[in-house]
């Protein structure tokens, strides 16, 4: 599970009032190449919750990107910066563990890469 | 400027709303990114050559830029190729005469000493021989080739095309008439993908994976392409983010069956070595989620640039949402699974009605998304349809409450009959219940089907 995909999910248990981020629980963390799309990276850098993304990437082991988020002409310019938004966002996987419900503590197990969001029939 | 288009003669309904995605993708409509609230006045200008049906292979079209036409050429499924035409005509002496009237500034720079060319003889409702093609081609005296001929790789190729009234079709009046055409090749498909992708040679295939050809339409009417971001929420083997993915597309998919997404059958054999037998990039993410109950953050939306599906029609393969069948028909009560069995608890699951299904897939495609609609024959008494959405504003509240109620409207309409399994049996049941729903029987006014439909 990559840190954009992380950046979309949210614990939707009935009950809970604000369930994103998921906290992360690391027991595998893997590194893979992604090849770089800067129009990509320009394109969905407005959807993206900076601090979640930021504070994610930290979790498993990746501390370059900058706590507050850059300005969108940083995009533009900044190769460099482009690589760092690209690595923390696509280059990272977590193989092995679990998503928490920051309100419920209910754990979403990710296994061989793979996120599981389905909800029990009484957290509906 | 006016191009002969010559399409494979399949998958008739397919051939223009592909042609027109690809038109738009490769910016024959101008600016890509300037955001058209009508698309529909997003149309090329089509013309048929003289007592030509609808149905024949053979089209005028009218494009921009010859570029434009190479790049729909190339990536097209349904398109066997585009030409600059030189002359057309009923006979050869016609044809000649048109030829020799076409404006020597448009011949002459692809007649050149330096250039080599080679001159292919098609023909469409009829069989020529070799000699006959021989003979056809030695009557070109009168254009003035100066380069040398190369018959493996030429700098240009011209095609004389001859169609004829003898192909046949369920004793209908034939497709084409009598014309001949003379052409200069500017764009041809490449045939060689479907060979390459198809299911039969596919590692991780499931029973309704989609078919190479259609995945790839899919693919073509959802523009992917790098940069952009494709979603599939029933991914199942990932068979249609293959073909978007061929075409460069960052891919995502979802499913509600876990063992599909996540085990596949076996380290070798599942979604992700799909992606490697073709040397493709991997999907960003797969997840297993339920569609009815996504588990994306409030907040979020117009995220992907195309969502490209193949639902579950409770047809061939049912449909599955959360909650057990019984919970949700308050045959049971509500309730909790004990925590000591909560971590592997298997969430029973219930049928995922197709209207429910359908209005899951609008509302996640009308929050989602920064319309064509073609059939496909599926089998003698039924087919399926491809529908190509486009989004025109965005997603607001009103929008969303207006689709809820309309959908409830349809629901109580509907529900009865859909639930009671009845889509599955008019598909499968004998075949004299056509009477009853105009829902699946077609029209009964034969058309014409291409000859491998």
């Amino acid at each position: 599970m990559r840190l954009l995909t992380h950046n979309m999910l949210s614990s939707n248990i009935k009950g809970v009032a604000n369930g994103f981020p998921l906290r992360i629980e690391v027991e595998k963390v893997v590194e893979k190449e992604v090849e770089i799309n800067h129009d990509f990276l320009r394109n969905i850098f407005p959807k993206i919750d900076w601090k979640a993304l930021s504070d994610a990437s930290r979790i498993m082991g990746y501390h370059e990107l900058p706590e507050e988020p850059p300005e969108p002409s940083v995009l533009e310019a900044d190769i460099e910066f482009l690589r760092k938004f690209h690595h923390a966002l696509l280059e990272l996987h977590l193989e092995e563990g679990a998503l928490l419900c920051p309100e419920s503590g209910r754990k979403f197990p990710v296994n061989k890469g793979i996120p599981n969001m389905l909800l029990l029939e009484d957290e509906v | 400027m006016w191009y002969l288009c010559v399409f494979y003669h399949r998958l008739l309904d397919y051939r223009k709303p592909e042609f027109e995605s690809l038109a738009e993708l490769f910016g024959a409509f101008g600016d890509k990114r300037s955001f058209d609230p009508h698309p529909r006045d997003r149309a090329l200008r089509w013309r048929l050559p003289k007592d030509h049906h609808p149905d024949s292979p053979f089209h005028f079209v009218h494009l921009p830029s010859e570029e434009i036409a190479r790049n729909i050429a190339n990536r097209s499924l349904l398109v066997k190729g585009i030409y600059e035409l030189w002359g057309e005509g009923n006979d050869y002496e016609e044809l000649e005469e048109a030829v020799k009237s076409y404006p020597d500034e448009r011949k002459l720079p692809y007649l050149s000493p330096e250039s080599t060319f080679k001159i292919t003889v098609d023909s469409f409702g009829k069989v020529l021989s070799l000699q006959e093609q021989n003979e056809q081609i030695q009557g070109f005296s009168y254009i003035p080739f100066k380069g040398r001929v190369n018959l493996k790789n030429p700098d240009h190729n011209f095609w004389l095309m001859e169609t004829d009234a003898h192909e046949t079709n369920n004793g209908l009046p034939p497709v084409v008439q009598r014309r001949i055409f003379f052409g200069r090749e500017v764009g041809v498909a490449d045939r060689k993908l479907i060979p390459m992708y198809q299911l039969k040679t596919r590692n991780y295939l499931g029973p309704t994976a989609m078919d190479a050809e259609i995945a790839f339409l899919m693919a073509n009417q959802a523009q992917a392409a790098p940069g952009k971001l494709v979603y599939d929420p029933f991914v199942g083997t990932g068979s249609i983010l293959v073909s978007a993915a061929h075409f460069g597309a960052m891919t995502m998919g979802a499913d509600i069956d876990i063992r599909v997404v996540r085990d596949g059958h076996g380290p070798d054999c599942n979604v992700w070595s799909n992606f490697k037998q073709y040397g493709l990039p991997m999907p960003i993410c797969l997840l297993r989620a339920d569609n009815n109950l996504p588990p994306w953050r409030p907040g979020l939306k117009e995220v992907f640039d195309a969502i490209i599906c193949d639902p579950p029609y409770g047809v061939r393969a049912g449909g599955r949402k959360t909650g057990g069948r019984k919970l949700l028909k308050g045959i049971v009560g509500p309730y909790t699974i004990p925590d000591d069995k909560r971590a592997d608890h298997i969430p029973s699951t219930a049928a995922y009605t197709l209207f429910e299904c359908v209005h899951d897939l609008l509302d996640l495609a009308a929050r989602m998304l920064l319309v064509a609609t073609s059939e496909q024959m599926l089998s003698s008494r039924y087919s399926r349809v491809l529908l190509t959405m486009v989004k025109t504003s965005s997603y607001t509240e009103e929008v969303a409450l207006a689709a809820r109620i309309k959908h409830l409207e349809f629901k109580e309409n509907h529900l009865k009959w859909l639930e009671n399994g009845n889509l599955h049996s008019s598909v499968f049941s004998p075949a004299d219940a056509e009477s009853g729903d105009s829902k699946e029987s077609k029209e009964s006014k034969p058309k014409y089907r291409g000859k491998y439909v």
